[in-house]
């Protein structure tokens, strides 16, 4: 009787914390002063702590460009470190403002958990790790019948894995952890033969096994992963906050507008970019918003386009050298497609 | 100063303010209100908010396909299977864990617990050591002293340690040859259940026959030659029915044979060893707490030291040990949720990811509880009919 009392106190918190943060995300973002963003517990590249411990990568970046439209300072951000068991109920509760923490976007989850994903900030598909060394001739996901595949609890890769090795007819054994780290350990000290999660983590978690050389990532994709932010559903407002930082990032990529010449661009006459910056006269689209009108100038100040945002934390400049690849601009071939600030 | 001292002051004359009976009635009647209506209140909000926070509720969700695969699967279970059944392998799994570490814990604490009342000083000195050690250490870290430090620093599959009849440990855990049954071998287990039954009837013959002549049987060797010989005879009579399975090199892990993962292997040696250590010191206290005339009072009437033990001091001491003990296993069975922090699929881990599959937290917490509440109370219950054998009988 004692543990289900403690158990329904544990279930009405959650209600009590529900109803405290619904009351419009943005006006007790802005009564507190900061913006709580839900990351990974560190993966590299997406949102893992420097050595000075300072968040980085595409999803802390995020958290960081809404904050500037917010705020205009995008330091105005607390991190909180989630793993992927927690990371819904952490947003359900209220506990965090945003989830930034390279989350795959599914029908389920945008319909049945009481969340709003609010677009793709990486296009993602589930891969698999071997130790090449160890394992000479394996070139291809389809060698691995009977093998031992490390993969983390309650993620889509969890599930795409089975589905995979079902379709194919073959066996294989989980051996599954709910942290990251747990399972970047197990697979390091050779506990199984595959490491499987979505390619882009693959590189990252490369990077921080003893002997990256030894590893390589094999050429089948298994799945689609569309990873990006998700807000609480059934608050409008935020959403769209959250929504349009992310198109804000893409236009001003498009539009040609960087962290660099972002004042410069202030005075252009190009009626498009200025719309984006809000130099627009009598523009009011950041004050639809419920922002102010240099929302985007903010925004590209702290973080930079998206192309920028890409290639310090996952691309060329920086250790994962990931390609751009689909994450690149409609216009050059890629699916990152931002709606017009208009 | 209480009502009934003012009662007896002041004899009440039908106030119904003074009336004890309606005091203590009216004041019950709220504290049950209060509590319900409490009750009540909480779950309200809770289903409300969860609408409100268009989060779906329900118990529908146990019926749908799973979707994930777990890796150890006391029963049937594919990534087609439901989410009931999912929760069902995790179940047994915490179960199977908990039983063999309750058998194993209380093997390991007697034996330590009645060496650290050894009169060998070594013994004594290293039992002490074994339970200071576990005792003090939390379990999560033997958990991770097994797993991380002792297991996983074995050799990769390709170079498994060789063990004798045809056994190997690595890395990825201990295999040893499955025995594999053929036609006839129900007449062994017919001849196995026949011996047990042909031991427990023999013990009782010998036993009046010592009450009403005070003559001796050998009542457990003959016991020994029963369940062991029945069963052999049974065996030889069939054809010897029995093909063992040995494990193989294959191209990733060794294949064939039985598979002890080692997940299973450090939670179990962990929550054994490190209950064990508790065990041992309530057995050393029901020793202890025996009195000491008992002994010598036994010594008097000409009792070896070893029937001394068997027939006046463990009796007599069990009646003590029993009550801690069950607390005892009701820890380790709890405890055996540790079992997440190195991916051995038990109830938590299950439910947990199903938890996060369908995102229903408190569905899935809730199903924990209850199935926790009933593992222990199912436990309880045995321990108290296992105390209520041991009970002093009064002639």
């Amino acid at each position: 009787m004692k543990h289900i009392a403690i158990g329904i106190l544990g279930a009405a918190a959650l209600g009590f914390m529900a109803s405290a943060a619904s009351a419009g995300t943005l006006d007790t973002v802005k009564q507190k002063g900061f913006i709580q963003c839900g990351v990974s517990t560190g993966l590299a590249g997406f949102s893992a702590p420097d050595d000075k411990g300072d968040w980085k990568g595409i999803d802390a970046d995020f958290c960081r460009a809404v904050a500037a439209a917010v705020f205009g300072d995008a330091s105005k951000v607390k991190f909180t470190p989630l793993s992927a068991k927690e990371r819904f109920t952490a947003l359900q509760s209220g506990e965090i403002d945003i989830l930034s923490r390279n989350t795959t976007w599914t029908s389920n989850r945008d319909s049945a958990l009481g969340l709003d994903f609010v677009g793709v900030t990486y296009y993602d598909g589930q891969g698999f790790m071997i130790n090449a060394k160890k394992l000479p001739g394996v070139n291809s996901a389809l060698q691995l019948s009977g093998a031992a595949v490390c993969v983390q609890s309650g993620t889509t890769t969890e599930l795409n894995l089975a589905d995979y090795f079902k379709k194919n007819k073959m066996e294989y054994n989980p051996v599954v952890f709910e942290k990251l780290e747990e399972v970047n350990a197990a697979y390091d000290a050779g506990r199984c033969d595959a490491y499987t999660t979505d390619q882009s983590g693959l590189y990252g978690i490369r990077l921080t096994l003893s002997s990256p050389a030894d590893h390589v990532v094999l050429p089948e994709i298994i799945s689609k992963e569309p990873l990006g932010p998700a807000v609480r559903q059934g608050d409008d407002q935020w959403a769209h906050i959250a929504r349009w930082t992310y198109f804000a990032l893409l236009n001003a990529e498009e539009a040609g507008i960087t962290q660099a010449n972002v004042d410069e661009m202030k005075t252009s006459t190009d009626p498009n970019i200025q719309r984006i910056l809000g130099t627009e006269p009598d523009g009011k689209y950041g004050a639809d918003l419920g922002l102010s009108n240099d929302w985007v100038v903010n925004i590209i100040k702290a973080v930079g386009n998206y192309g920028e945002m890409f290639e310090r934390n996952v691309g060329s400049g920086s250790p994962l050298k990931i390609a751009r690849g689909i994450n690149a601009l409609w216009t050059k071939g890629g699916l990152q497609y931002g709606p017009p600030i208009r | 100063m209480t009502s009934q001292e003012i009662l007896r002051e002041e004899p009440s004359r039908g106030s119904f303010i003074n009336d004890p009976r309606i005091r203590s009635l009216f004041f019950q009647t709220l504290v049950v209100i209060l509590v319900f209506g409490s009750i009540w209140w909480i779950v309200n909000n809770v289903i409300e908010n969860l609408q409100r926070l268009h989060i779906a509720s329900g118990f529908g969700f146990l019926r749908s396909r799973a979707g994930f695969d777990i890796s150890d699967t006391p029963i049937a279970y594919t990534s087609d299977s439901s989410y009931f059944r999912a929760l069902v392998v995790g179940l047994l799994n915490t179960i199977i864990v908990a039983v063999v570490g309750i058998v194993l814990a209380t093997i390991v604490g007697f034996t330590v617990g009645i060496g650290r009342l050894s009169q060998n000083w070594l013994i004594r000195k290293i039992c002490t050591v074994y339970v200071e050690i576990f005792r003090n250490i939390p379990p999560l870290l033997v958990i991770f002293f097994w797993y991380s430090g002792v297991l996983a620093v074995l050799p990769p599959p390709r170079e498994s340690y060789h063990l004798p009849f045809g056994s190997f440990l690595n890395q990825r855990g201990f295999y040893f040859p499955r025995a594999v049954w053929g036609d006839g071998s129900w007449l062994i287990a017919v001849a196995f259940l026949l011996a047990l039954a042909m031991a427990w009837f023999v013990a009782r013959k010998a036993r009046q026959r010592q009450m009403s002549t005070g003559q001796q049987f050998p009542v457990f060797w003959t016991s020994v030659a029963l369940i062991v010989g029945l069963p052999l005879l049974a065996f030889l009579l069939a054809g010897m029915p029995l093909t063992l399975d040995f494990p193989k090199q294959s191209t990733f892990n060794l294949t064939g044979g039985f598979w002890v993962k080692p997940e299973f292997l450090s939670l179990l040696l962990a929550l054994s060893f490190y209950t064990a250590a508790f065990i041992a010191e309530i057995v050393r206290a029901g020793i202890r707490g025996v009195s000491k005339g008992q002994t010598e009072a036994a010594g008097a009437l000409g009792l070896r030291s070893g029937p001394i033990l068997r027939l006046v001091v463990v009796p007599q001491a069990m009646r003590i040990v029993i009550p801690p003990l069950t607390s005892q296993y009701l820890n380790l069975t709890k405890n055996s949720s540790l079992a997440i922090a190195i991916g051995y699929p038990d109830l938590t881990a299950t439910a947990g990811t199903v938890l996060n599959q369908t995102g229903q937290a408190v569905e899935g917490v809730f199903i924990m509880m209850i199935a926790y509440l009933v593992l222990s109370l199912v436990t309880s219950a045995v321990m108290n009919v296992v105390n209520a054998k041991m009970a002093l009988v009064e002639r």
